[in-house]
């Protein structure tokens, strides 16, 4: 036989190799379970320090005051309803301007576009997810919000409506791709019954297309609310970060990140101000993932569908 | 005339759905027998089964014995890479690594550390030269093989199988993307294995297993209906659904 | 023209028109910052250190730490992300782990980048204690870009042909031999794809770095990876938002937004230039 001219007995090579194969298998079975540790320390991390606080202060005066002081030597308080406003304020704001438009440009692309003007189209939104946030901060401090401040006649542009247009910049691309994919993956059959009948391009979009990719878009909407919410540098440079309850987009606001981003830096390890961030960082954390989770659930009702 | 592998009361289900249903049959040494029957009925499945393919098939439920020379093949506790290494498998698609001619042959010499360089050169050459394409090849040993064509790249592909010496040869419809002139080739080349080794062929042409089967199983849904020499089976067929299959195909 | 034609293409010219709008407004915002910032740029620009209180000079530092924070998420996060990606393609069957550990991946892609600087803050620096270093900030940028990468090397090994993996097995080859030699070398230009596009993320955020590692001003280069370090987003945050003198430094902050952003886009380009070679060719 051939493999009796092996150099070293068949045997021991193959356990040698038997043994290289389930040490790496192992091994990418580790690197694998990691991913579900860091969001397990991740949860019990915000959720363990936030606890914490909640010895101090009353679950009541957390959520539903809107009274922050937590650096008060007297006094301090705990309030981050303000901030669960401004921040809801925004990221509505943001999804009134991005979602009609991420879904016109969606169905523009799938539905009316050349292929050339395709080609076109799509890497400049991919480049548009690639920006950095903090140069869209940075474009918030120097275009947008003057042009805003020129626009509507205030002193400044810092408001809420800047860091929503800012949002709705970043979450565009996000809300095209998913809407896009949807729009895309609606069977052809149901276009061509709704041609057959008569109708034309315009209406099968309106009324046969886009209600069929209905949970695919709404998916969309929910992922970007998903990120806007969770955003940082770019509200943190354009909304001013004033305490205060915002009375309408054209007032300076101060959302739960850019808190975390503005007094973790200075915060003394260990206090109870140290623990009330974290405290606001779970609150993220599970509002964001339960704004992931309902994207996701409604994906997967959407490939049921389709 | 020894038995190379015998298959003993071989269940096999993907989840609810049973493919093979108590099949047993016995595969001569040097000889070729070649499994017909229609679309499902099992004949690549067992086929897969006497190299431990189906393991890649997640929901794959397995009972009873596969023997290679009297040792049994299936199972955990058996040394799979031995079992693949002894038993080779040409698959129905040319399935040639994105490499050179030369690193696809020498593959499997490589994995299986066969030999030093020199070795793994002179086996590399001795499979390509009895798979008839050293003409074709020799020359350009390491040239992409995917720019051979496609009865090339299918004898590349048995060339890479024969070149570690196995005991058995397992062809999966080895023809079925050729052309008449490719397969033809393919069909000698077969006949030229028989006299190393054990070989197995899943078919769905009647006429090329005539041409080159010793023996023929016909099995249909998971059963294997009957099994004898291939003139038997097409002459004179006991079971009624043979005889229909043949006809079928024939006609 | 009848009225049914007429609103088909009132309705396509305002889905054009938007479309329009949002190019126009890309193309804007970027002619703006390179007409206000263009003439920042300079190789001593890029290659000097910020002088007189960062009212003057370069932007070398930043530079330098950013490149040296992303050469340590690299570190970490390309063979723990590839081999992640591994595991699920090439071993997990659909079972319970396998499941848990996708949604885990989902989950991570989508939590907050400053989440990912409070737990760096609890985890490296604190309780690892490794302190605001570029190590902390190299591994919290890590964490941060794993669910891309992984994504991303999932789809490209996908892409292999499953008759390579039965063909190298069948020839006696083990699982890892199958996947080492015949499964990672067509996936390698899609993987780097994914690589590149995390790690050019990675280096752009700054919310991460925050308290993990990033400084003010330093007038030393980070030396080791227990150094603190300048990175070029924060950098810009800086000059834009915490400078003393904020107008005056304008043309500065105007050009390290364009270096940052042309870092970005250039590491993009050529990431997708991979992946675009890599589709028109044929596997086989």
């Amino acid at each position: 036989m051939l493999n009796n001219a092996s150099h070293s007995s068949p045997a021991t090579t193959n356990q040698r190799r038997h043994l290289q194969d389930r040490a790496f298998k192992l091994l990418v079975k580790a690197a694998a379970l990691l991913s579900v540790l860091v969001l397990a320390g991740i949860f019990f991390l915000l959720i363990w320090n936030g606890f914490y606080m909640f010895k101090e202060v009353s679950i009541w005066e957390f959520f539903f005051s809107s009274e922050w002081n937590p650096g008060a030597l007297k006094n301090p308080q705990y309030g981050i309803g303000g901030m669960v406003v401004g921040t809801m304020l925004v990221t509505i704001a943001a999804m009134v301007l991005a979602f009609p438009l991420g879904i016109a440009l969606a169905a523009y692309l799938s539905e009316v576009a050349s292929p050339l003007m395709r080609g076109f189209v799509r890497p400049l939104i991919e480049l548009l997810a690639g920006i950095p946030s903090v140069v869209v901060g940075f474009i918030g401090i120097v275009v947008v919000g003057p042009f805003l401040a020129q626009t509507f006649n205030l002193p400044n542009g810092f408001t809420a409506l800047n860091g929503a247009i800012l949002l709705a910049i970043m979450a565009l691309p996000s809300i095209v791709t998913v809407a896009e994919d949807a729009i895309r993956a609606v069977p052809r059959s149901y276009r061509e019954a709704s041609y057959a009948l008569g109708s034309n391009k315009w209406t099968t979009l309106i009324r046969v297309t886009l209600p069929a990719a209905g949970s695919g878009i709404i998916a969309a909407g929910v992922l970007g609310v998903g990120r806007a919410v969770g955003e940082t540098m770019t509200v943190l440079m354009a909304t001013g970060n004033a305490l205060e309850v915002p009375d309408s987009l054209f007032d300076s606001v101060r959302t739960m990140t850019a808190t975390m981003a503005i007094e973790m830096g200075e915060v003394p390890f260990g206090t109870t101000h140290y623990y009330s961030l974290f405290a606001i960082g779970a609150t993220l954390f599970i509002m964001s993932l339960l704004f992931n989770l309902t994207a996701e659930y409604l994906a997967a009702k959407f490939r049921r569908l389709s | 005339m020894t038995d190379k592998l015998v298959v003993r009361n071989l269940n096999i289900a993907f989840g609810e759905k049973q493919v093979l249903k108590n099949v047993s049959i016995t595969f001569p040494d040097q000889k070729i027998v070649a499994l017909i029957g229609p679309s499902g009925c099992g004949k690549s499945t067992l086929l897969r089964s006497l190299n431990r393919m189906h393991d890649l098939t997640p929901q794959a439920m397995v009972t009873g014995e596969v023997l290679l020379d009297g040792h049994a093949i299936l199972g955990a506790k058996v040394d799979v890479v031995d079992v693949r290494r002894k038993v080779g498998m040409v698959f129905q698609k040319p399935n040639l690594f994105p490499k050179s001619i030369f690193e696809n042959v020498a593959y499997g010499l490589k994995v299986n550390k066969m030999g030093d360089k020199n070795l793994i050169r002179a086996r590399v050459e001795e499979a390509i030269k009895s798979c008839y394409l050293w003409d074709e090849v020799g020359d350009r040993l390491d040239k992409p093989a995917l720019e051979l064509s496609g009865g090339q790249q299918q004898r590349l592909c048995i060339a890479r199988a024969i070149a570690i010496a196995p005991e058995v040869i397992l062809m999966d419809e080895p023809c079925a993307a050729l052309d008449p002139i490719s397969t033809l080739k393919i069909e000698e080349l077969m006949l030229g294995l028989r006299e190393k080794f054990a070989v197995v062929i899943v078919t769905h042409n009647m006429q090329q297993a005539l041409r080159v089967a010793d023996s023929t199983a016909f099995m249909y849904l998971g059963e294997l209906i009957e099994y004898g020499p291939t003139t038997e089976i097409f002459n004179h067929p006991q079971h009624e659904l043979t005889q229909r299959y043949i006809q079928g195909a024939f006609g | 023209m009848n009225r049914s034609t007429w609103i088909e293409q009132l309705g396509f010219g305002v889905l054009r028109l938007c479309t329009l709008l949002v190019v126009f407004l890309i193309f804007w915002l970027i002619i703006d910052l390179f007409i206000k910032g263009g003439d920042s740029l300079s190789w001593i620009f890029w290659s000097t250190f910020p002088q007189k209180g960062m009212t003057a000079g370069g932007i070398f530092p930043t530079v330098v730490g950013t490149a040296f924070v992303t050469l340590i998420t690299a570190l970490f996060a390309v063979p723990v992300g590839v081999a992640s990606a591994i595991y699920l393609s090439e071993y997990a069957r659909d079972h319970f782990l396998s499941r848990l550990i996708r949604a885990s991946i989902r989950n991570l892609a989508g939590v907050p980048s400053i989440i990912y600087g409070l737990f760096g803050v609890a985890l490296f620096v604190e309780g690892l204690r490794f302190g605001t270093s570029v190590l902390s900030a190299g591994l919290t940028l890590g964490l941060l870009s794993l669910p891309y990468i992984i994504t991303a090397t999932e789809e490209a090994l996908k892409t292999v042909p499953k008759s390579y993996r039965e063909g190298a097995l069948a020839l006696g080859a083990t699982q890892w031999e199958t996947i080492r030699s015949v499964v990672l070398p067509p996936a390698l230009p899609g993987i780097t794809t994914g690589i590149m596009l995390g790690l050019s993320r990675a280096a752009g955020e700054t919310a991460p770095i925050l308290f993990t590692g990033v400084a003010y001003y330093l007038r030393y280069l980070p030396g080791t990876v227990w150094d603190s370090f300048m990175a070029l987003p924060y950098h810009l945050y800086v000059l834009a938002t915490q400078h003393h003198a904020i107008e005056e430094v304008r043309p500065l902050a105007y050009g390290t937004a364009l270096t940052l952003l042309a870092m970005v886009t250039v590491l993009n380009i050529i990431a997708l230039q991979i992946r675009y070679r890599f589709q028109s060719q044929p596997t086989g």
